[in-house]
């Protein structure tokens, strides 16, 4: 199957700054695919890219096997959904949802039926005479949302579509989204530099970082087994801990433990260990299961914050803190700060990462 | 905001709205007693002497007044109309390009507004003297100066004003607008013509009204570009002042006054009209 | 835009598109559009503004015929020396010094004035600010006019003095009608900046230094004088400018002994013809003017 968009060997440069740094990446039909990435990583650019807004340097851009590189972003079959909406504040709901049939010469009743039926699609049937300023955030949201589907794009392209709204509102937009996408069956790229926005909504997500392109692959992937220090950091809490490879099955820590963890790197490279904190388990010192004892490490507790459904402790070994993060059931055993404890972890939840 | 530090404190509060009182009836007792005395039938023009309309009846009947008048407005909507073009598409130009010399450009822009006028009418005279001589020996010619110079000196001072107005509400408007409708396949020419000109509206019409009125204003680089049959309203009626006062200049001052006040309302009502954020 | 779809497509072995050069074609296309969209004003200012500028200068070294003509051939400062004799000495003095009372009396009535717009209501305010602009936009000449009128032999003001046994009123034709007449007619150029200024500063600053002891006028001279600044600066600029350059006031107020620098240029262009002394004021005086609209960008101000 031809993938919806195909980026080979994109770079961007402005002036002496490169925004996108030789960048591939495959986006499949039907796909819900985020950009994920804090500001300044050139996940933006890439987006506006794909819809014909900048040029790229170097590169080729395709959807659907056709090359759009070339093209002005009038001629690419892509629609956007733009930070901030981007709405006309001189037209009403139903002009601008209507302006880009207007555009292509769509018949006239054709254009007002269709854009009417999109118009109820985003439950704001009855505000189609009504100006953008008119309407709350949530709505101009789903104004942005209609403008860009009712053309049919091959792909909608959303960038931080969601960063204008408060917490619950997004929260609902975000499952709105996602069944809106399914129903569509239409490609979403969307741009984010929220890890749990991308994380509950993406089929994929793709972590960007100066300009490069650090990982890709489904959102377990990426929290589970990231491929580098930058990505195990950005996404969710974790533990990062100084190692060398001893061998394939060892890491020697920076004080000098010698830990069990496959890693496929050479011997003597510096690494990383990512431990996420809830997959530590906290223990009084010496009550180490034996199964765990190659992947344990002792230490004090240095802080204790109740979280309600949780307990995070700050675990001092030697010459780092852990975070650890504990049940806080009831019957479950709580520390306190400056107790003697051992912390250990299951062989298949530590995750040595690339500096 | 109410309350906190901008709620004055009483002496302060009375002195200050005294001073406001103050200076409203200074800016507005010279005009309503020339409105006033523009009424009164009496030669002399400071005293009352009865309701009369015999002032704007020989205003009506001066053939001079007239004809100035009716030069005072072809200049003023020549001048408009191509300095509104002109400094739209300089706006446009400065603040969504970049292009060779925009700065140069950007500098040589600003000049105008911040040459005196007296300047500027020495430029002018000296500059349709000069270049009327170079075309009339190189063509032989016999061109002067007239109405044509007059229009093409107040364009030379208009196009700055308009492109500062439109640009910064060009400033104020994001860009992102166009490239949605370039998104939503409008070609360049449909963005600009959809989007961007309904939005920059208000700032063309307000360019455009500043534009007529400084047109309407101007005296002595008038005076400077005119020529044998162009005297504007202006320069016919500070010509007139010079000479010494008359209940005639009252009617004449207290209509041009009057076409001010209405660009003024125009003005304010455009921008009540459009005036929607635009970012 | 069109120049971007007839680039021919660069195809290399792999067969994707190379596009460096669409790139820098889109790029060189919007440049070009930019230079076309700017180049009618481009040419009209350099044409009808930038070209007579550079011809006054010009102008000012040359020498002036016995016939009142010009002469362009013999370049000279004889003009610029002609600026040191005592005569046209006094008129510059005089014009800096109308200049600087006329700008002093409009920021000591605008800035209470100013201030007490700023902290009225919305509403209130913005009526208050539409019957500044109704005489800033009113035609200047007739607002010159209006004081002839007042101000005349058995004017409203004299008749009114003379019902309070004052005497006559005498100030028509002084410095001090046209100083009135400046003040009257840029009043408004002072107080719109400084109620942009005033308006934009943050309250909670002067709350604070009333909070932390300061007396009302203590606060008033350590936050909010420091903090409008700009307006101030803009406010001052824009009336000393075309105080200095004024023209049509002093001619219609003033009387002969109060010539100012204006009217000097003026006369020496239409009855003394002597065309690069008027000239080389001229240059002068527009350099007076590029100092203080640069000292006013330096400032920071921005709006006109």
């Amino acid at each position: 199957m031809t993938a919806a968009v195909e980026i080979r060997g994109v770079t961007k440069r402005f002036d002496d700054v490169v925004a996108v740094d030789s960048v591939d990446l495959e986006i499949a039909d039907g796909e819900f695919f985020a950009l994920l990435g804090p500001s300044g990583c050139g996940k933006t650019t890439t987006l506006r890219m794909i819809a014909g807004l900048e040029f790229p340097t170097e590169g080729s851009i395709r959807i659907f096997g056709e090359e759009v590189g070339t093209l002005p972003p009038n001629k690419r079959p892509v629609n956007t959904v733009f930070q901030n909406y981007a709405l006309f504040p001189h037209m009403s709901v139903l002009d601008n949802v209507s302006f880009g049939l207007r555009m292509k010469k769509v018949d006239k009743t054709d254009a007002r039926a269709k854009s009417m039926k999109m118009i109820d699609l985003v439950q704001l049937g009855g505000m189609e005479g009504r100006k953008p300023s008119q309407l709350s955030g949530g709505q101009q949201q789903r104004v942005a949302l209609a403008r860009a589907l009712v053309n049919e794009p091959k792909v909608l392209l959303l960038d931080e579509p969601l960063g204008a709204l408060d917490l619950k509102l997004r929260q609902e937009m975000q499952t709105e989204l996602k069944s809106l996408q399914r129903e569509l069956g239409v490609s979403f790229v969307f741009v984010t530099h929220d890890q749990e926005e991308a994380m509950a909504m993406s089929d994929r997500i793709a972590v960007m970082h100066d300009g490069q392109l650090l990982q890709v692959g489904s959102p377990e992937e990426i929290y589970e087994r990231p491929t580098n220090r930058f990505v195990a950091d950005f996404i969710g809490q974790t533990n990062l801990i100084d190692a060398t490879v001893e061998d394939d099955d060892h890491i020697i820590l920076t004080n000098g433990t010698r830990l069990r963890a496959p890693s496929p790197h050479e011997p003597g490279t510096s690494v990383a260990m990512s431990l996420r904190p809830e997959a530590i388990s906290i223990g009084p010192r010496g009550s180490v299961p034996d199964e765990h004892s190659a992947t344990s490490l002792e230490g004090a507790v240095a802080s204790v914050t109740y979280l309600g459904h949780a307990v995070d402790y700050s675990v001092k070994i030697g010459w780092i803190d852990l975070e650890v993060r504990g049940g806080a059931t009831a019957g479950g055993q709580r520390f306190e700060a400056g107790d003697e404890v051992s912390v250990w972890w299951d062989r298949t939840s530590d995750w040595v990462v690339a500096d | 905001m109410s309350g906190g530090v901008r709620q004055l404190r009483g002496g302060t509060r009375s002195a200050l709205s005294l001073n406001a009182a103050l200076v409203y009836l200074f800016f507005y007792a010279p005009i309503l007693l020339l409105i006033f005395y523009s009424f009164s039938d009496d030669d002399l023009v400071g005293r009352w002497g009865g309701f009369t309309l015999d002032w704007y009846r020989a205003f009506g009947r001066n053939d001079e007044v007239q004809s100035a008048l009716s030069v005072s407005i072809r200049v003023a909507l020549i001048s408009t109309v191509v300095s509104v073009v002109l400094g739209t598409m300089a706006a446009l130009a400065l603040e969504r390009y970049r292009f060779r010399g925009n700065r140069i450009f950007d500098a040589l822009l600003y000049l105008p507004v911040i040459v005196p006028d007296v300047t500027m009418a020495v430029m002018m005279l000296l500059f349709f003297t000069w270049s009327i001589d170079v075309v009339n020996t190189s063509f032989g010619l016999s061109l002067g100066k007239g109405i044509s110079t007059v229009a093409l000196s107040h364009i030379a001072f208009s196009i700055s004003f308009v492109s500062i107005v439109v640009r910064a509400r060009l400033a104020g408007m994001t860009q992102t607008l166009e490239e949605a409708a370039q998104d939503l396949y409008a070609s360049q020419w449909q963005a600009f013509r959809h989007v961007t000109l309904p939005l920059i509206m208000p700032g063309v019409i307000g360019g455009g009204l500043l534009a007529l009125t400084l047109s309407l204003d101007d005296v002595v680089i008038t005076q400077f570009a005119a020529g044998p049959g162009s005297t504007t309203l202006p320069v016919y009626v500070f010509g007139l002042i010079r000479r010494g006062v008359s209940p005639l200049i009252n009617a004449v001052s207290v209509v041009m006054l009057a076409a001010s006040v209405l660009l003024v309302l125009l003005s304010l009502l455009a921008q009540r009209a459009r005036g929607g954020s635009v970012t | 835009m069109t120049a971007v779809q007839e680039q021919p497509k660069q195809l290399d072995e792999t067969g994707d598109v190379v596009t460096p050069l669409l790139e820098l074609a889109n790029e060189k296309n919007k440049r070009r559009r930019g230079l076309l969209l700017a180049l009618p004003a481009y040419i009209y200012i350099v044409l009808f503004f930038a070209l007579p500028l550079i011809i006054v200068v010009v102008y000012s070294f040359a020498t002036r015929t016995r016939t009142g003509g010009t002469d362009l051939s013999g370049w000279n400062i004889e003009a610029y020396e002609k600026l040191g004799e005592p005569i046209v000495r006094d008129i510059l003095f005089r014009s800096l010094w109308l200049a600087l009372i006329t700008t002093v009396i409009c920021l000591v009535v605008a800035y209470p004035f100013a201030y007490f717009l700023a902290t009225r209501s919305p509403t209130v305010r913005n009526i208050m600010l539409v019957f500044v602009m109704i005489p800033f936009w009113s035609n200047f000449l007739v607002r010159n006019y209006a004081w002839r009128v007042l101000l005349g032999n058995d004017g409203p003001v004299s008749q009114l003095t003379e019902a309070l046994g004052l005497g006559q009123t005498t100030i028509l034709f002084t410095p001090t009608a046209v100083v009135l007449g400046l003040v009257y007619g840029f009043l408004p150029f002072m107080i719109l900046p400084l109620y942009a200024s005033i308006e934009r500063l943050d309250w909670s600053l002067i709350e604070a230094g009333r909070d932390l002891g300061a007396s009302g006028f203590q606060t008033f001279r350590k936050v909010t004088l420091p903090l409008s600044m700009p307006g101030i600066i803009a406010g001052c600029i824009l009336v000393f400018v075309p105080s200095l350059g004024a023209y049509v006031t002093p001619e219609i107020l003033g009387g002969a002994k109060t010539t100012l620098l204006g009217s000097y240029i003026v006369t020496q262009f239409l009855t003394a013809r002597n065309w690069p002394v008027g000239a080389s004021v001229s240059t002068v005086l527009m350099i007076v003017m590029l100092v203080a609209a640069l000292t006013y960008f330096r400032s920071g101000g921005k709006n006109l």
